[in-house]
C-alpha cells in the first residue's frame, strides 16, 4: 500500500466511540457513564489506530537501541480532525489539476487542510501570498499589530477550538517576532503551523534585505521546520507541516517559503502525497505495560494519578473521570492540566507544584504510587529532583517516549496517546478488580482530606480596604458566563487565576506554562475568541504583561473580536517583587512599574496611572473601566459581561502586597512547601508511612 | 563515562546534520566522533556518530531524542564485539636520510601505507581502531608528527544482516 496517508473525515462521533468502545471493551455501564462523548472525535488526535507492533518498542530497556521508528504511515493517526480535512491516499482519487502560482497553490492548501483561521502580518517576502489570500472565501485572515501576537493567538486559538492554529509573517523580523510564541508553542506542545516568508531562493545566505534563517533559528523550537524552494513542494509540505504539528506529541511547525517559489507557476491538487519515514509517532499502549501499571494501581496504599496537558491535548478527559471514579485514587492536574479534571470533584486534591495545594503537593511527596498521565516532571512540579516523591513507584505514561525516563525513571513506562492509555488502563483495572477486588485508600484519604480540610487555598483581605487581586479574579469566575474561557499571562495573576477560578471543562484555561511568556494573555484570548466566538472570552492579565502586548486590542476592535480584559494593576512586577520580598530583603529593584527610579517600591502608592490604561484601551476602540473600590467590584465585572460589541477592558486597582501561597521557594524539596509566609504546614512525624 | 557507537540512518535532506550537531549541543550530549556519507541508497545517509555518555544523561536519552527528529528513520547501537569499527589517520611525519628507515619499518609493523614521500618527511595513512591507531602514533611521536588529521569513526555491524533493508522498505512504501 502507498504510505500515502489516509485523510479523512471522521464521520460521526458515535463511528468513533464504537470502534473505541469496542476496541478497548469499556463496558456498557461506564459507557454510559462517559460524558459529553460527541467531543470526542474532535481534537488533536485522532483516536483509534490500528494495532502496531511494540516488539521492538524503546519504552522499556534501555539497552534495545534497535529502535526502529514504528508504524508506517497509513496506520497512524492523521491528526488534524474535524472539519479539517485529512489526505486520501494517494493515486485513489484523480484530482483535478489546478494551474496556480505557489502563492495560490499556498492558500488552496491552507483551505483543503482546514485552516479556517490565519493571524499574520504582510511584508515584503510573504507578498505574493496575501494576494490571493484577500479572495479566499474559506481562510479567514485577520491583521495583527505584532507578529508575536499572531504567533499567541495562533496558540489561543489551537487551544480553544483543538485544531492547528496559524500565523504568517514575513521574513527577517516578521519572522523572528514569531520566535517568542513558537518557543512558548513549542514547551506547551501546542498544534501551531507558522508560514513565513523567504527572501528569493537565489538570494538566500547573501545577507539580502530581511533575510534571516529561520528554520535555524527556530530549529531547536519546533517539532520541525521546512524550507521551500519550489513551488510544486508547497501543498505536501503544507500537508505535512498540520500532520506533524497535530499528531503524536502537538507542537509547533514553521514552513518557510522562498518568494520565488510563491511567485512561481506550478499545479495544485489535493491531497498530495506525504513522504514523511521517519515520523511515525506511537499511540496504542503496550498491553503488558498496562497490566503492569493495573496490578500497582489496585495494590498501592497511596496512590495519585497525576495529570498533565497530555490528557487535554488528547481529549482524554471523559476517559480520566471514568478511570478515577473506578479506582477512587486523587487526581492532581498540572497548570497546564486545569479543567481535565473538575475543580469540584471530590477526588480532586488541586494543582502540584510551586504554587499547587499544600494537598496535592503533599499527596505526590507522601505517594507510594504516582500515575503520570500526558505529564513531564517538570521541575516547576517536582521542586527539587531528588527529593521528590521519595515513596513513590512511578507509571509514566506519555505520547513522547524521550519524556519518559528524563527526569524521573519510571518504573512502568507506557508509550502511547493518553486517550488510548485511559481506555486501555479503565479495562485492566476492571479485570483487576474483579480478581484481586479493588485497591483500599481509606486510610490515604483519612490523610488527604485534613491536608485539604487544613490547608485550603485561600486569601486575606488587605487592611487597608483596597482590592484584593484575588478575590478580583475570583468574583470574574464566579460570576462568568457558563463555558467561558479564560487566558492568564505569566505571575502572580496566572497563579491566582488558576487557584481561585474553578475549570470544570476542557479547553477553558489558556496560559503559558512551560515557557511562562509574558504577554501571553491578551493574544491568546484574541485566538481563542475567534476560534470560538460564542464564547466569553476573558483575559486574566497583569498590568507587567499586558504592556506587553496590549497593541492586540485593536486588532480587536477592528476585527468585532470582543474578548474581555481584567487587568490586575498592583503597579509592579508582582512575582518577582514577591521574590525580592522574600528572599532580596524588600530590595524593589527595577520592579516597580508606575514610578520612576526613584521608587524604592516600599512605600504605597496609588500610582502615577501612567500609563493611564483606561485612555489607552478607549483609544484602541475597547470600552473601559476602572475598578479601585471593593464595594464595585461585582457591578463592574458585570457591566463588562454585560458588553458584546467589543472588547471590555477593566483596570482593576489591587494591593500590591499581596503573595501567591502556597509556595515552594526554588531549589528546595516540595516537603519544605509553606502554606502561607512563615508558616509550614505540620504533617507530624507519623505521616510518612 | 561510556562510549557507545550509533549508526544512524536519515533521510539525505538539507540540513540534517545541522538538526542532529544541535540537538547532541543543546541536550549536552558529548560527541567523541562523526562521520556522515551517503548509503549504497542516495536517498538514505548514514552518520556514525560516537558519543560519550554520562551518567545524568543516558544513552536512552540520546536515542530517544534523536529518534524524535522527523528525518532520521533508524538509529542501531553497535556494540564493539559484534561490529567493525575503522578511522582513517593521515600523518605528516619528520624524516632524514638516518629516521625514514625506521619510519617505514613502524608503517609496515602496523600495516600502513607510505603515500608520499619528500626529504624532510613521510606522510603515512593508516585505517584501524582507536586503539592500533594510537598506539602507531605514539610509535611515530618521538620522529615529530608534523601533521595530523584524523576522520570519525564508521562502523557496520558482522555477519550478513543489513541495518538498511527495513528502512529501505518505509522509504519505498512512502515513495
Amino acid at each position: 500500500m502507498p504510505c500515502a496517508p489516509e485523510f479523512s473525515y471522521l464521520d460521526s462521533a458515535s463511528a468513533e466511540l464504537g470502534r473505541t468502545g469496542g476496541r478497548s471493551g469499556i463496558p456498557s455501564d461506564h459507557t454510559g457513564a462517559l460524558p459529553s462523548l460527541a467531543f470526542w472525535h474532535e481534537g488533536f488526535f485522532v483516536a483509534p489506530v490500528p494495532a502496531v507492533q511494540q516488539s521492538n518498542t524503546v519504552q522499556t530497556s534501555q539497552k534495545t537501541l534497535s529502535i526502529e521508528k514504528r508504524m508506517p504511515m497509513t496506520e497512524q493517526a492523521t491528526g488534524a480532525h474535524h472539519p479539517q480535512p485529512r489526505p486520501r491516499s494517494g493515486g485513489q482519487h484523480s484530482a483535478p489539476v489546478e494551474h496556480v502560482t505557489g502563492a495560490q497553490s499556498l492558500i488552496r492548501s491552507l483551505e483543503e487542510v482546514g485552516a479556517d483561521t490565519v493571524f499574520g502580518i504582510p511584508g515584503g517576502a510573504i507578498l505574493p501570498a496575501y494576494d490571493p489570500l484577500m479572495d479566499s472565501t474559506r481562510v479567514r485572515h485577520i491583521l495583527v499589530r505584532h507578529e508575536q501576537g499572531a504567533g499567541h493567538a495562533a496558540t489561543g486559538y489551537a487551544q480553544a477550538t483543538g485544531k492547528v492554529g496559524v500565523c504568517m509573517a514575513t521574513s527577517g523580523p516578521g519572522a523572528t517576532n514569531l520566535v517568542t510564541p513558537i518557543a512558548d508553542a513549542h514547551m506547551d506542545s501546542v498544534p501551531m503551523v507558522a508560514i513565513t516568508g523567504q527572501v528569493a531562493s537565489k538570494a538566500i545566505g547573501t545577507d539580502a534585505f530581511q533575510e534571516a534563517d529561520i528554520v535555524g533559528i527556530t530549529m531547536p523550537i519546533t517539532k520541525h521546520n521546512f524550507l521551500v524552494t519550489k513551488a510544486e513542494d508547497i501543498p505536501r509540505v503544507i500537508a505535512q507541516a498540520f500532520h506533524i504539528a497535530s499528531t503524536g506529541r502537538p507542537g509547533p511547525v514553521l514552513v518557510d517559503i522562498a518568494k520565488d517559489a510563491l511567485q512561481a507557476r506550478t499545479t495544485f491538487s489535493w491531497p498530495p502525497t506525504m513522504d514523511l519515514p521517519g515520523y511515525r509517532p506511537v499511540t496504542k499502549p503496550h498491553a503488558k505495560q498496562i497490566r503492569e501499571a493495573a496490578k500497582l494501581i489496585t495494590a498501592a496504599k497511596r496512590p495519585v494519578l497525576y495529570v498533565g496537558g497530555g490528557v487535554l491535548k488528547a481529549q482524554a478527559t471523559a476517559e480520566l473521570k471514568v478511570l478515577a471514579e473506578l479506582t477512587g485514587a486523587p487526581v492532581t492536574t498540572t497548570l497546564m492540566a486545569l479543567g481535565a479534571f473538575p475543580d469540584t470533584h471530590p477526588l480532586h486534591l488541586g494543582m502540584p507544584g510551586m504554587h499547587g495545594s499544600v494537598a496535592a503537593v503533599t499527596g505526590l511527596q507522601k505517594a507510594d504510587l504516582i500515575v503520570a498521565l500526558g505529564a513531564r516532571f517538570d521541575d516547576r512540579v517536582t521542586g527539587k529532583l531528588d527529593s521528590f516523591a521519595p515513596y513513590a513507584k512511578i507509571v509514566h505514561a506519555d505520547v513522547d517516549p524521550a519524556e519518559i525516563g528524563k527526569n524521573r525513571a519510571a518504573d512502568v513506562p507506557i508509550v502511547g496517546d493518553a486517550r488510548e492509555v485511559l481506555a486501555d488502563l479503565i479495562q485492566a483495572v476492571q479485570k483487576e478488580h474483579t480478581e484481586s477486588g479493588p485497591g483500599d485508600y481509606t486510610a490515604w484519604w483519612k490523610d488527604l482530606s485534613r491536608w485539604r480540610e487544613t490547608y485550603p487555598l485561600g486569601y486575606d483581605q488587605p487592611a487597608d480596604g483596597s482590592l484584593s487581586p484575588q478575590q478580583v479574579i475570583e468574583r470574574i469566575g464566579q460570576l462568568a458566563p457558563d463555558g467561558t474561557v479564560f487566558a492568564a499571562g505569566v505571575g502572580q495573576h496566572q497563579m491566582w487565576a488558576a487557584h481561585f477560578i474553578q475549570y470544570e471543562k476542557p479547553a477553558t484555561w489558556l496560559n503559558s506554562g512551560g515557557a511562562g511568556t509574558m504577554g501571553y494573555a491578551v493574544p491568546a484570548a484574541m485566538g481563542a475568541k475567534a476560534g470560538v466566538p460564542s464564547k466569553t472570552v476573558w483575559a486574566i492579565d497583569g498590568d507587567g504583561c499586558f504592556q506587553m502586548t496590549n497593541q492586540e486590542l485593536t486588532t480587536c476592535a477592528l476585527n468585532n473580536i470582543p474578548i474581555k480584559v481584567a487587568i490586575i494593576n498592583n503597579g509592579a512586577l508582582g512575582m518577582v517583587r514577591q521574590w525580592q520580598t522574600l528572599f532580596y530583603n524588600q530590595r524593589y529593584s527595577n520592579t516597580v512599574l508606575h514610578s520612576g527610579p526613584e521608587a524604592d517600591g516600599k512605600q504605597p502608592s496609588a500610582g502615577t496611572r501612567v500609563p493611564d490604561f483606561v485612555k489607552l484601551s478607549e483609544a484602541m476602540g475597547c470600552y473601559a473601566i476602572r475598578c479601585e473600590d471593593p464595594a464595585d467590584l461585582d457591578k463592574v465585572i458585570e457591566e463588562a459581561n454585560s458588553i458584546n460589541d467589543r472588547p471590555v477592558v477593566v483596570d482593576f486597582i489591587v494591593h500590591e502586597d499581596a503573595m501567591v501561597w502556597p509556595m515552594v521557594a526554588a531549589g528546595t524539596s516540595n516537603d519544605e512547601i509553606m502554606a502561607a509566609r512563615d508558616v509550614r504546614p505540620d504533617f507530624g512525624d507519623n505521616e510518612d508511612d | 563515562m561510556s562510549k557507545h557507537t550509533l549508526s544512524v540512518l536519515v533521510e539525505n535532506t538539507p540540513g540534517i546534520l545541522a538538526r542532529i550537531a544541535a540537538l547532541f549541543s543543546r541536550r549536552g550530549f558529548n560527541i567523541d566522533s562523526l562521520a556522515v556519507g551517503v548509503t549504497e541508497h542516495p536517498e538514505i545517509s548514514r552518520i556514525t556518530i560516537v558519543v560519550n555518555v554520562i551518567e545524568e544523561l543516558p544513552l536512552e536519552q540520546v536515542t530517544k531524542q534523536l529518534n524524535k527528529l522527523v528525518n532520521v528513520l533508524k538509529i542501531v547501537e553497535l556494540e564493539p564485539g559484534s561490529a567493525v569499527q575503522r578511522e582513517l589517520v593521515l600523518v605528516k611525519v619528520r624524516a632524514d636520510n638516518e629516521t625514514r628507515s625506521q619510519i617505514v619499518e613502524i608503517v609496515q609493523l602496523f600495516r600502513a601505507k607510505t603515500v608520499d614521500v619528500s626529504p624532510e618527511a613521510v606522510t603515512i595513512e593508516a585505517t584501524g581502531g582507536s586503539d592500533k591507531l594510537t598506539a602507531m602514533l605514539k610509535m611515530l611521536e618521538p620522529y615529530g608528527i608534523k601533521e595530523l588529521v584524523q576522520s570519525g569513526t564508521i562502523a557496520i555491524g558482522r555477519g550478513s544482516r543489513s541495518i538498511t533493508d527495513r528502512s529501505l522498505r518505509a522509504l519505498d512504501r512512502s515513495a
